[in-house]
């Protein structure tokens, strides 16, 4: 057990920590995320490109910087970017799930074609994937491609569709095969989002704003050759993307950044002397300790290629439930002080007692979102504990 | 950066699991319970074989020389194991008493015999000078340490206090209330900063008590696990209903990131000073709490079974209710990190 630093690792410690010091006023602000990114935002994020803190394992023909796969350095990287408060570049569905799933199932032409303006930012996506009535049980989704005269035409409905309203491409799933199992007819397409026939109209949330949206296709029609590795194996595609998934590696410095606001916001309110809020925030301090040990663990098993198995599959699940207690305190910190909600738009900053019932919301959001907590406990349990599935129950 | 457990590490957990899960077998453990002293000298024996009792002794005085993390990995196994062995008071707390707080030539004279087993000591806290409560591992303990309200240590004989003797809760592990004469007693007072000294002893006592739970909550966890996946009603594995279920997942993600959170705080204590006792306060707070939750909701996921002396899971829940209590319950382990944190 050794939590220091390898000579490389320090070394890129230092490296990161001189960009910053020479770069660091280029960066937008942290947030957003709503709203295409900015001119600032596209040049940071190219400058990021080009110094390997995005794309950094991503070959140099497609873009990258073709650095060996090295989670710790990752790590290192979002650590230092976190001190300093400094925008680690956009976290997009085009990069953080497209990306990796062309680089591995895409032809050569998809990844030249996508992979290097992607993550420069110069081409936005966002995911077709949940429809009103396919949610935790996305393979059941309905929306139809039908082949026709060398196009795929698109009917039907998605839904949760963040960055709709302003990207440049979709990655879809949809129904090309009716006739075969659910999993196996479903096809996965690339589409502009300048396809005549798409729809896109804002769904607004319980936060109050519109943070996703719908998106309706009639007779959209797709060239044929825009489908990933081919008919009916969209549900093997939209899998493989999993695979890359380190969800907790960024949230362990979100949880403990939170940890600290709240701690400034009891302290400025005098709640610190008040033993059952105390009380609450030592609980919840005991819990980012545990996360974040947890963490190291994850991160130790990825760099030795180890499967965390269970220990990777809780981490949704107590994440969020974690991050809603911390939002939770501020907003029993803040009483009445807090109840005042005037967002102040997508524009300008909104003040701490919005922004702290925005994040308490939110996280609702995030207990649904992405396989709602009801699902992960049952992944947790089948996959993770080898409890046995549910019987099947007959269909009427 | 590697946060994992050592190959060696894992090899002394496996040598030491295997020797206690054939030594404290649930016949042994009903045996020991009659009497609850909370020692065995056939078990002890075999551990000194194993050469537990000089875990943390330095080498020049015939120990082990490891850390805090080896001493948690331990205190682990033997909380699985619910063994009636000291432990946390004597191969821990006393070890590191003398390390932190004794001249080099009370090292000399007690290190070597606590390494080769040949004394045992309970370590308690005295609060006015000769009265102690709840005293660590006193149930067959030949020696005794008692903190003392200024950080320095008495070092008697266990013939020179007067123990009671209460009947525990914890049938492995006896409650311990000492009388004694500290002006009679020889004094670990080499510390520069008593207090300090006496703190981390208690915090490494901590850490060790957190794993011990976490070793018990595994355990029921485990023993819960493999009985909803062999009991049957309704004509199904009881294990397929989802209600069941989602007791299990959330058992399971309040337990295993206990397991890195003892790692971190065994760690801190021996590289991190800077988070060192607030680390250790948490962890023996947090652990306080999830081993609760686990050893209710184990027991209720055996149905009747749990309640039953027939399964004999009740030991590994009470062990669990005794480390929560012991070196301060989860509230006080909080209120003093606040403290410490100036959050007043």
């Amino acid at each position: 057990m050794d939590l220091s630093l390898s000579d490389k690792h320090r070394a890129l410690q230092d490296e990161v920590r001189a960009f910053v010091r020479e770069h660091g006023h280029k960066s937008p602000k942290l947030g957003g995320g709503r709203k295409r990114p900015d001119q600032k935002t596209r040049d940071w994020q190219k400058l990021l490109v080009d110094n390997g803190y995005v794309g950094r394992t991503i070959p140099r023909e497609y873009g990258g910087f073709g650095a060996a796969p090295d989670v710790l350095e990752a790590a290192v990287i979002a650590s230092e970017f976190a001190a300093a408060g400094i925008y680690a570049g956009m976290t997009n569905q085009g990069i953080s799930m497209l990306v990796p799933t062309l680089l591995e199932v895409g032809t050569e032409e998809q990844r030249k074609q996508w992979v290097e303006k992607t993550i420069r930012g110069d081409v936005i996506w966002c995911q077709g994937y949940s429809e009103p009535g396919a949610g935790s049980d996305l393979a059941s989704l309905t929306t139809r491609g039908v082949l026709q005269d060398g196009h795929w035409v698109i009917d039907g409905q998605k839904i949760w569709t963040s960055s709709a309203h302003y990207a440049d491409m979709m990655f879809l799933l949809c129904r090309t095969e009716p006739d075969k199992p659910k999993h196996e007819g479903i096809s996965y397409l690339l589409l502009s989002m300048k396809t005549p026939g798409i729809e896109v109209r804002p769904l607004r949330t319980m936060t109050g704003r519109a943070e996703f949206n719908e998106v309706f296709f009639t007779d959209v029609r797709v060239p044929e050759h825009q489908i990933v590795l081919g008919r009916g194996k969209g549900w093997y595609v939209a899998n493989v993307t999993l695979k890359h998934e380190r969800s907790m590696i960024g949230n362990a410095e979100k949880m403990t950044t939170r940890l600290e606001q709240l701690i400034a916001l009891l302290k400025a309110n005098g709640l610190l002397g008040v033993a059952e809020y105390r009380d609450r925030l030592l609980k919840l301090q005991g819990e980012v300790i545990a996360w974040k040990a947890h963490n190291l663990r994850l991160l130790t098993e990825a760099a030795q290629g180890v499967d965390s198995g269970v220990k990777r599959m809780i981490v949704k699940y107590g994440g969020t439930m974690l991050g809603f207690r911390l939002a939770s305190l501020a907003i029993d910190a803040l009483g009445t002080a807090g109840l005042p909600f005037e967002s102040a738009g997508e524009d300008a900053e909104d003040d701490d007692a919005t922004t702290w019932n925005i994040d308490y919301l939110y996280d609702v959001g995030l207990m649904i979102g992405g396989g709602s907590n009801n699902i992960q406990k049952n992944i947790i349990a089948e996959r993770g504990l080898d409890l046995p599935r549910e019987p099947k129950v007959a269909r009427a | 950066m590697e946060f994992a457990l050592s190959e060696e590490q894992v090899l002394f957990a496996d040598s030491l699991r295997g020797l206690l899960s054939e030594r404290v077998t649930i016949d042994a453990l009903r045996r020991h319970a009659e009497t609850g002293s909370g020692f065995d000298e056939g078990l002890w024996n075999n551990l000194v074989e194993l050469g537990l009792p000089g875990l943390l002794v330095p080498e020049r005085f015939g120990g082990a020389g490891l850390g805090m993390v080896d001493a948690a990995v331990a205190a682990e196994v033997i909380g699985g194991a619910t063994a009636f062995a000291p432990f946390a008071g004597s191969v821990v707390m006393a070890t590191l008493a003398f390390i932190h707080g004794a001249t080099e030539a009370m090292q000399a004279a007690w290190l070597p015999r606590i390494a080769a087993g040949e004394v045992r000591f309970g370590v308690g806290i005295s609060r006015n000078g000769g009265q102690v409560q709840a005293a660590i591992d006193a149930g067959a303990a030949t020696h005794l340490l008692v903190y003392l309200p200024d950080g320095n240590a008495a070092v008697i004989t266990a013939d020179e206090a007067s123990a009671q003797m209460h009947r525990s809760i914890d049938r492995t592990r006896p409650v311990v209330d000492l009388t004694f004469d500290p002006t009679q007693a020889a004094m670990l007072n080499a510390a520069n900063a008593p207090q300090v000294a006496m703190q981390r002893v208690l915090d490494a006592g901590r850490v060790v008590l957190a794993a011990d739970t976490l070793g018990a909550a595994q355990h029921m966890f485990d023993s819960a696990l493999t009985f909803v996946k062999q009991r049957e009603q309704f004509g199904r594995i009881i294990g397929s209903f989802q209600a069941v279920k989602h007791q299990f997942a959330d058992m399971v993600t309040m337990l295993e990131p206990c397991r890195g959170m003892v790692w971190y705080a065994a760690y801190a204590q021996d590289a991190l000073p800077d988070e060192a006792r607030v680390t250790a306060l948490q962890t023996k707070a947090h652990l306080g709490d999830v081993g609760r939750e686990i050893a209710r909701m184990a027991t209720e996921a055996h149905g009747g079974m749990g309640f039953t002396d027939l399964l004999g899971l009740h030991y590994w829940f009470k062990r669990i209710m005794f480390n929560r209590q012991m070196l301060g319950g989860p509230e006080l382990c909080r209120e003093e990190a606040g403290r410490l944190q100036g959050w007043t």
